[in-house]
């Protein structure tokens, strides 16, 4: 075994070091044939099939995972482009037009499909939903990171993290059948499918994704600069605010934003009560159409290749792109906060 | 000096009306929390009942029972598992005991990382394009399983490369001192120890897939079906998209609420007792872990 050199990228499993002793005897080997190294310190053995197999299968595995972002990726944008293109049937629309234009009429004769009314839609809602989900959330993860005792704390934590797994139809039909008609009745509205409950019902169901990832960057600030501020006289909120908040503040902006993406991203809940007007609203009793219902509405009633279906697509691209971008600030957020640390 | 508006009773009365503020909110979104799972509990409970859960829908589906959608949703549920289960521990296996750092693995966690945040919906039009269209699927039970399978894919992998970290490295370097090969020391003593903390994010992933609606109602959905999917490639119905055709597309919306929430309630009921077992699980985990 030790004459023939062996060339296997394997390396020694824990030091990941190409100084490694061992690729340097089996290089030396290599140069000085006369030279065979006693068979006891052969430190790469051939592999076996099933380890050789195993390793096959798990990068397969991986490159799937990874693949399947380029797949999404190369179908929704092959779909959206043939929308921006001249064919025989009708002229190609400009990118601006798309993205900027007012109209949404996808199944007239003279069919126009102008996004920013949906684009605005979904802003507007998830800015709302935001704003209400932040300040609760934060505060509940304020209150079991910092404030419940441990036995509050180990009971709530769990139901708030189930809470996150309520499954979104569900909340919609709350929305429509408590909300609503509580706020036909209470303000007098036409309808109680608007901006104002969708946003109520998306900040219900961001407060549990928010409260849980802030309680997780909370914990993880280190004990010793909290005692170090109790140590200086500090009360309990001063440390919470000056010192404990701070210092974890990375994390719960991280968790801010995921809370944000849900919102953004979710479905059932603006497609049953957000109104699915295609209109930039005026007022928060406004109805509205985001871009994820007009996907989900309008999806199952179109042809396949038909306009519509591929202005369907390139509103699937803005909305793929506009979490993209929201990922990428979590991500890059948790990351500085961590080097930090 | 500066500690004029820091005397003991101004900074105690601070402390008291900030802690009070924490408290409020906290209590307040608890409250509101636990206050809609319990309309569900008293809205559902009237509707629920044997029948309903082992009957087919009648009367367009104004009366009647739930048993198509049931099994539609454990179908597409179980489907999707045997579809993200062995390639997200693969890839997480991967990623944790086999990958040497670089532009792969970091492109790979990268990808993984962003997908979680991919909203389902478009996972739903990827289904749509590749599995039902392309592929030529059709709506079936096959292009939901595949897309849920995608849409879990990442959370499965995720969980697992965290559960597979946290397994020492010293169990690995004794195993391998031993004389094991790498395989030998993964099978034998890293996924005994991870695999209670991968199947905690499975069975998450496993709630999550049983509650999604949008992806299942483009790929694989069907308002109504008389009879019980007998092969991967019939459209079946399913619980979520169930109480979303009653409460919005019927001709008596509010004559089927009660059925609305009979419907949403097992829904809860299966999604919630999925998350219990596995926060249960981790719980356990963590206060039993030796190392």
């Amino acid at each position: 075994m030790a004459t023939e050199p062996t060339v296997n990228p394997d390396k020694p499993f824990i030091p990941d070091d190409p100084k490694h002793p061992s690729s340097a005897t089996s290089q030396e080997s290599k140069k000085a044939p006369s030279y065979e190294p006693p068979k006891v310190f052969h430190l790469r053995p051939r592999l076996s099939p099933a380890e050789k197999g195993s390793r096959f299968f798990f990068l397969i595995c991986a490159i799937l995972a990874m693949g399947q972002m380029l797949l999404i990726m190369i179908f929704l944008f092959q779909e959206a482009a043939g929308l921006f293109f001249d064919r025989a049937d009708s002229p190609g629309l400009s990118v601006f037009s798309f993205l900027f234009g007012l109209d949404w009429y996808p199944t007239y004769q003279d069919h126009a499909f102008g996004a920013l009314a949906l684009i605005i839609g979904s802003l507007s809602v998830t800015a709302i939903s935001t704003l209400l989900a932040a300040p609760f959330g934060l505060g509940l993860a304020i209150y079991l990171a910092c404030v419940a005792g441990r036995r509050t704390r180990e009971l709530v934590k769990p139901a708030v993290e189930l809470l996150a797994a309520v499954p979104s139809v569900v909340l919609g039909l709350i929305g429509m059948a408590v909300v609503a008609p509580f706020l036909q009745n209470v303000l007098g509205l036409s309808t109680g499918l608007n901006l104002l409950n969708a946003s109520l019902i998306l900040a219900i169901m961001a407060t549990p994704t928010v409260a849980s990832l802030g309680e997780d960057a909370l914990t993880a600030v280190p004990h010793d600069i909290q005692d170090a501020s109790y140590a200086l006289g500090a009360t309990k909120w001063e440390t919470i605010w000056r010192v404990t908040t701070p210092a974890a503040l990375g994390g719960l902006s991280t968790a801010v934003i995921l809370g944000l993406g849900r919102a953004l991203g979710e479905t059932m809940v603006v497609l049953m009560i957000a109104g699915g007007a295609a209109q930039i609203p005026n007022s928060i009793f406004d109805a509205v159409r985001p871009l994820t219902s007009t996907l989900a509405a309008e999806m199952g009633e179109t042809a396949v290749g038909s306009r519509h279906y591929q202005a369907l697509f390139a509103l699937g691209v803005v909305l793929f792109l506009m979490t993209l971008a929201f990922n990428l600030l979590a991500l890059y957020l948790s990351k500085r906060w961590r080097r930090r640390r | 000096m500066f500690l004029s508006g820091y005397t003991k009773a101004a900074r105690q009365r601070r402390e008291k009306v900030a802690l009070l503020i924490i408290r409020s909110l906290a209590g307040f979104v608890l409250i509101v929390l636990f206050s809609i799972m319990a309309y569900i509990l008293f809205n559902g409970l009237g509707a629920v009942n044997w029948t309903f859960l082992t009957s087919f829908p009648q009367n367009s589906m104004s009366s009647g029972g739930i048993l198509p959608a049931i099994v539609g949703t454990l179908g597409l549920a179980v489907g999707s598992m045997a579809i993200s289960l062995p390639l997200g521990f693969g890839a997480a296996i991967y990623l944790s005991d086999y990958a040497k750092p670089g532009p792969l693995v970091n492109a790979i966690r990268l990808g993984v990382a962003n997908l979680a945040g991919v909203p389902s919906v478009v996972f739903g039009l990827f289904g749509l394009s590749l599995f039902v269209t392309v592929f030529g699927f059709g709506r079936s039970l096959l292009s939901g399983c595949l897309t849920l399978g995608l849409l879990t894919l990442p959370t499965v992998t995720a969980a697992a490369e965290e559960a597979l970290r946290q397994t020492p490295l010293s169990f690995r370097e004794a195993a391998l001192a031993l004389g094991a090969n790498r395989w030998q020391a993964v099978r034998q003593v890293v996924l005994p120890a991870a695999l209670p903390g991968m199947l905690t994010g499975a069975i998450l992933a496993l709630g999550r897939a049983a509650g999604e609606t949008a992806p299942i109602m483009l790929t694989a959905v069907t308002a109504y079906s008389p009879i019980l999917p007998d092969s991967i490639f019939n459209e079946v119905m399913a619980l979520a998209t169930h109480v979303y055709f009653l409460a919005t597309n019927g001709n008596n919306i509010l004559q089927t609420r009660p059925q609305q929430f009979g419907t949403s309630l097992v829904l809860l009921v299966l999604v919630l007792s999925l998350s219990l077992v596995a926060v249960v699980i981790r719980a356990r985990l963590r206060r039993g872990r030796k190392w």
